[in-house]
C-alpha cells in the first residue's frame, strides 16, 4: 500500500496508528463489550428472559454461570444486562448489587457492601451502623416487607461464587436463596463460577434452597471459527475516520489469517488453549509491535509473539546461572538418577560434585565448602530445590533434605543453551553412570 | 538504542535520557514501551516481570516511570507487613494523603477497592497508573485472595491501571488453586560476560585511564564469574579490591599496560577475597582496614566463622563428644567400640555390605538419652556419678542447640536427641581433652 498517497488524502499516519491502537487496545486489555456475544445465542436468550422475569413481572430467581476461566461468563451477563437495561420499565425497576467473593471475603463485609450498594435508610453518608446481626435482621426486614407486585426487584450478582461457599455457616447464600424462594421482595441471585462442583461445595439447606439452574459457558469452537474471531478481534469498525486506512488494515487482516505460518501458529495456541484471555494476550503482543514504521500486523509478529508466550520460564532461570550452580544442578540430577528421586542433601549434592573433580586432572571448580553452600541457598532462593519439610531450624542447613524441581529434559536443553559452557560439564551431565 | 525513539506520546528528550541510563537492557525498555504504549492508552490489566538478581528489574521499571512522569506507586512486599499498608501507599501516591486516611483502621481489599473507586471518580486517570510490586513472590504468603484481585484490579475498580510484578521466580509457582487472570509474561535476561564488563567499566576511578580500569574489571571477572553474576555483589567487589591492584603502580614498581604483573600482584588477593569477603566472613571495613595494614597478611584476621570455638565444661565436652559418637555410629556397633571384652567380633561381621552411603552424607541420627549416658561412661575414664549437674548439663547443651531434641512429645521420659555440630567442631574439642574421636568413628574405620 502506497502510504504517501493516504498521507496526502486523508488523517496523518501517525494519527491513525494512534487510534488503532487505542481503539484495539480498549477491545483486547480493556474488554470492552463486544455488540453481541458470539457463539453464546442461546445461553444469552436464556439468561435475559430470566433476568427479565425478575426485572419486569417481580419473579424471584436464581441461577449459575459456570465455565472456565476466560470463557466470557462476565462478559455474557454484562451484555445480558446492557440489553435488558435499555427496556425502561426494566431500568426504572431494577435495583443492582454487585458482589465479588475476592473483595467481600466474609459475610460481614459483604453485608456491608450490600447495604451501601442498596442506598439504605440508616445509610448516612458512607458509613453503616450497628452490628452485623442488627444490619442482617434489618436486611432481611426490609426484603422481607416487600411483595411481588409493590416492592422493586433486586438483582445480586455474587462474582467468584465459589468463594462465598466458604464463608462460615453459609449465611449469607442461605439468606439470599431463601428470600427467593418464598414469597417477598423478587431478587434474582445470580452466581459465576469457574467451578464445575460448584453445588457441591453448598450445604444441603442452602443447595435445596437453590432452583438448580445453571447455564454452562462450555463451548468448543473449532478451528475456523477461531480463526475468525481472530480477524473479528483486530478488525477496525466501520466508523473508523479514515475509510481508506481501515479498509487496508482490514485487508491485512484478512491476508495474515490466511498465511500460512501465521496459521500453524494460531493452532499451536489453539490447540493448547481455547480461552479468549490468552487469545487477547497474543494478539496484544502483536499488537504492540505496530507502529508508524510497520503499520501492520505481519505474520512474523504473531510468530514472535507466540515465542514470547510459549518460552520456558525454568529454561530461561537457567541460562542465568554461573558454573558452579550449574555444576550443583547436574550433580543433583546424577543423584536423582542413581537413587531414583530419593531426597539429597548438600552434603551428597557435594560429594557426588568431588566425584566429578576428582576424575578431571584440573582443579579450576575447587570451590570451598562455603562458596557451595553459597550457590546452594541461592538455588534454594530461586525454588529450584525445594525442602522437603519447613522444620528448618532444627537441622543442620548441610543435612536438610531437599527435592529438584527441574525435570531431566529441562537441565539437558539449558545445558545445549548455555553460553560458553565448558565440554568436560557437559559431557558430565550426558554421562548415565557418574 | 535508535528504536527508543520511535515511541510516540513521550517526548523524545526524555526517552534519550532513559536510554542513557539502562545500558544493556534496551531490547527489554523498548518492549516495555511498546506494550505500555501512548500515556492514555490502556495497557494490559497485568505484567510478570522475572529475571535473576540484579538484573534491571526494579532498575529499569524506577527508570522508566520517573523519567517519564507517569503517574506510579512503587511497593516493596517486605515492607508491607499487612495488606493495609500496601493499600494505604497505593493510594497516597495516587490521589494523596487525604484518599489514603478514608480507609477504616484495619482495611480490606473491600474498602480499598471502595476508596479507590470513589477517588477515581473524582479524578479519572489521563494517563494509565501503574503499581509496581517489587518482590512478589512474598504476595503468596499473605491473603491467598490478594494476589488475584490485583491481577484484576483493572477490572475491579474500572480505572485505567496496571500492575507490575517484579520477582525472581518463575510465574509457574505463583497460580492459585483456582486459577486467576493470566499475567502477560516478561523475562529479563541475565547479563552476559561482555554485558558486564561494559556495565562495571562505567564507573572508573577518574585518575586512570579507562582501559586501565576495564583490564583490571577483566580480571576481577577472570575469578569471579564462574560463582558469580549478581552485579550488585560484582560491583562491591571491584569497588573494595581496586585500591589493592592500582598499589604497585602507585609505588612506581609497574607501569599500567603491564597487565601481566599486576594480574600476578592482584589474581592470590582476589581469591582470598573470594573466602572471605565474597562469604561476608569478613566485613567490608575489617577487608579495607586489612589493605591498609601491610605487614599482616590478609586473612590472618579471623573471620565470624573462626570464632566458633567454644568454651565448656569438662564433663560436657565429653557429653558432646558422645553425643556425636551416638549420633554418626550404628547402634550395633557400639559394643565393639565402647566394651572393653566384646570377644571376637571380625570387622566383616559388621560391615553391611549394603552400607555404601556414610552416616557423615546423611547427617546425624538420633538417639535415646540412656545411649548417649553409655558411651559417656565408657569414654570418660573417671568414675561420674549422675548427679544432676550431668542432667542439666545435656539441657543446657540442647538451649545452646550443639544438640537439638528430636521429639517433643515426653519431656522425661526417655527423651531422644541428635547432635548438630560439625565434624571439625567435636575435632577441636576432642583434642582439648586429649580423645581421639576419629578412632571411634564408623565411617573412618
Amino acid at each position: 500500500m502506497s502510504k504517501r498517497k493516504i498521507q496526502a488524502a486523508h488523517v496523518p499516519i501517525g494519527e491513525c496508528i494512534t487510534q488503532v491502537q487505542q481503539i484495539l487496545r480498549e477491545r483486547l486489555c480493556h474488554q470492552q463489550l463486544p455488540d453481541r456475544p458470539e457463539g453464546l445465542e442461546a445461553q444469552r436468550k436464556h439468561l435475559l428472559e430470566l433476568l427479565r422475569r425478575t426485572a419486569i413481572h417481580g419473579e424471584s430467581n436464581s441461577v449459575l454461570i459456570v465455565g472456565p476461566r476466560g470463557a466470557g461468563k462476565t462478559m455474557l451477563l454484562k451484555c445480558v444486562l446492557r440489553d435488558l437495561l435499555e427496556e425502561t420499565e426494566a431500568q426504572k425497576n431494577l435495583l443492582q448489587v454487585h458482589l465479588n467473593g475476592l473483595l467481600q471475603t466474609d459475610d460481614r463485609i459483604a453485608l456491608k457492601e450490600i447495604t451501601r450498594q442498596l442506598h439504605l435508610e440508616n445509610v448516612v453518608g458512607d458509613k453503616v451502623f450497628g452490628s452485623f446481626a442488627e444490619n442482617l435482621a434489618f436486611l432481611l426486614d426490609a426484603l422481607k416487607k416487600g411483595d411481588r407486585t409493590s416492592s422493586r426487584p433486586v438483582l445480586f450478582v455474587l462474582d467468584e461464587f465459589d468463594l462465598f461457599a466458604h464463608h462460615k455457616n453459609q449465611t449469607l447464600l442461605y439468606n439470599l436463596l431463601d428470600v427467593s424462594q418464598s414469597a417477598q421482595a423478587p431478587v434474582a441471585v445470580v452466581g459465576i463460577t469457574c467451578r464445575l462442583d460448584v453445588l457441591e461445595l453448598l450445604e444441603k439447606r442452602v443447595k435445596s434452597r437453590f432452583s438448580h439452574r445453571q447455564i454452562h459457558l462450555l463451548s468448543k469452537p473449532t478451528f475456523t471459527q477461531y480463526l475468525a474471531q481472530v480477524r473479528t478481534q483486530l478488525s477496525l469498525p466501520a466508523d473508523f475516520s479514515d475509510n481508506q486506512f481501515a479498509e487496508d488494515w482490514n485487508a491485512s487482516v484478512k491476508t495474515l489469517v490466511e498465511d500460512k505460518s501465521a496459521v500453524d501458529v494460531l493452532q499451536r495456541h489453539f490447540n493448547s488453549t481455547r480461552d479468549f484471555r490468552s487469545m487477547h494476550m497474543l494478539l496484544m503482543l502483536c499488537l504492540s509491535r505496530v507502529s508508524v514504521a510497520k503499520p501492520a500486523v505481519q505474520p512474523a509478529d504473531l510468530l514472535e509473539a507466540s515465542r514470547l508466550c510459549f518460552s520456558d520460564a525454568k529454561a530461561n532461570i537457567l541460562h542465568g546461572l554461573s558454573i558452579l550452580e550449574l555444576c550443583l544442578i547436574i550433580a543433583m540430577k546424577h543423584l536423582n538418577d542413581v537413587y531414583e528421586g530419593e531426597p539429597f542433601n548438600l552434603q551428597m549434592v557435594h560429594n557426588e560434585f568431588k566425584k566429578f573433580l576428582q576424575r578431571k586432572s584440573n582443579s579450576m571448580y575447587n570451590f570451598e565448602p562455603p562458596v557451595i553452600m553459597k550457590a546452594f541457598e541461592h538455588l534454594q532462593q530461586l525454588e529450584l530445590i525445594r525442602p522437603l519439610d519447613s522444620s528448618a531450624a532444627r537441622i543442620q542447613r548441610e543435612y536438610q533434605l531437599m527435592r529438584l524441581m527441574v525435570d531431566h529434559s529441562q537441565i539437558m536443553e539449558a545445558l545445549q543453551k548455555y553460553p560458553q559452557c565448558p565440554t568436560d560439564i557437559k559431557q558430565w551431565a550426558m554421562s548415565a553412570f557418574s | 538504542m535508535a528504536e527508543l525513539f520511535q515511541h510516540p506520546g513521550y517526548e523524545e528528550e526524555r526517552l534519550r535520557r532513559v536510554a542513557e541510563q539502562l545500558p544493556c537492557r534496551e531490547v527489554q525498555t523498548g518492549m516495555l514501551l511498546s506494550l505500555m504504549g501512548q500515556p492514555h492508552q490502556y495497557s494490559y490489566p497485568s505484567i510478570f516481570i522475572y529475571g535473576h538478581r540484579a538484573s534491571g528489574k526494579s532498575h529499569v521499571m524506577h527508570v522508566l516511570l520517573k523519567e517519564l512522569e507517569l503517574p506510579h506507586a512503587t511497593v516493596s512486599c517486605v515492607e508491607c507487613v499487612s495488606v493495609a499498608l500496601l493499600f494505604e501507599q497505593v493510594l497516597l501516591a495516587f490521589f494523596g494523603c487525604d484518599a489514603a486516611s478514608l480507609l477504616p483502621r484495619s482495611a480490606s481489599l473491600s474498602d480499598f477497592v471502595r476508596v479507590y473507586r470513589q477517588q477515581c471518580s473524582q479524578a479519572p486517570a489521563k494517563q494509565t497508573r501503574y503499581i509496581v510490586m517489587e518482590k512478589a513472590e512474598l504476595l503468596r504468603d499473605t491473603d491467598a485472595n490478594l494476589l488475584p484481585a490485583l491481577l484484576r484490579l483493572q477490572e475491579l475498580v474500572e480505572d485505567n491501571v496496571t500492575i507490575i510484578l517484579l520477582s525472581e521466580i518463575v510465574w509457574d509457582k505463583f497460580r492459585p488453586n483456582t486459577g486467576c487472570f493470566e499475567p502477560l509474561l516478561l523475562h529479563f535476561p541475565d547479563y552476559s560476560k561482555g554485558e558486564l564488563q561494559r556495565i562495571l567499566s562505567q564507573d572508573r576511578h577518574p585518575s586512570y585511564s579507562d582501559e586501565f580500569y576495564s583490564s583490571y574489571i577483566n580480571i576481577l571477572l577472570g575469578v569471579f564469574y564462574s560463582v558469580c553474576r549478581d552485579l550488585r555483589e560484582l560491583r562491591h567487589l571491584a569497588a573494595l579490591n581496586f585500591s589493592k591492584f592500582c598499589e604497585p603502580l602507585e609505588e612506581g614498581k609497574v607501569k599500567e599496560t603491564d597487565t601481566h604483573k599486576l594480574w600476578r600482584n592482584i589474581e592470590p588477593h582476589l581469591k582470598k577475597a573470594m573466602q572471605t569477603v565474597y562469604l561476608r566472613e569478613v566485613s567490608s571495613v575489617q577487608w579495607e582496614q586489612m589493605q591498609q595494614m601491610e605487614e599482616k597478611e590478609n586473612g590472618a584476621l579471623r573471620g565470624l566463622s573462626a570464632h566458633t570455638h567454644v568454651e565448656l565444661p569438662y564433663y560436657s565436652k565429653f557429653l558432646l563428644i558422645a553425643a556425636y559418637l551416638a549420633s554418626y555410629n550404628p547402634a550395633r556397633t557400639d559394643k565393639r567400640f565402647f566394651l572393653k571384652h566384646h570377644g571376637k567380633i571380625r570387622k566383616t561381621n559388621f560391615l553391611k555390605k549394603n552400607e555404601k552411603t556414610s552416616n557423615h552424607l546423611l547427617g546425624p541420627k538420633p538417639f535415646p538419652l540412656d545411649r548417649l549416658l553409655a558411651i559417656f561412661y565408657s569414654v570418660v575414664d573417671s568414675r561420674v556419678a549422675p548427679t544432676a549437674s550431668i542432667f542439666s548439663q545435656i539441657s543446657s547443651l540442647v538451649t545452646l542447640q550443639l544438640l537439638t531434641q528430636v521429639s517433643h512429645d515426653d519431656q522425661l521420659d526417655a527423651p531422644k536427641y541428635k547432635c548438630a555440630v560439625s565434624m571439625d567442631f567435636i575435632c577441636a574439642i576432642s583434642r582439648t581433652v586429649n580423645f581421639e574421636i576419629v578412632k571411634y568413628l564408623y565411617d573412618f574405620l
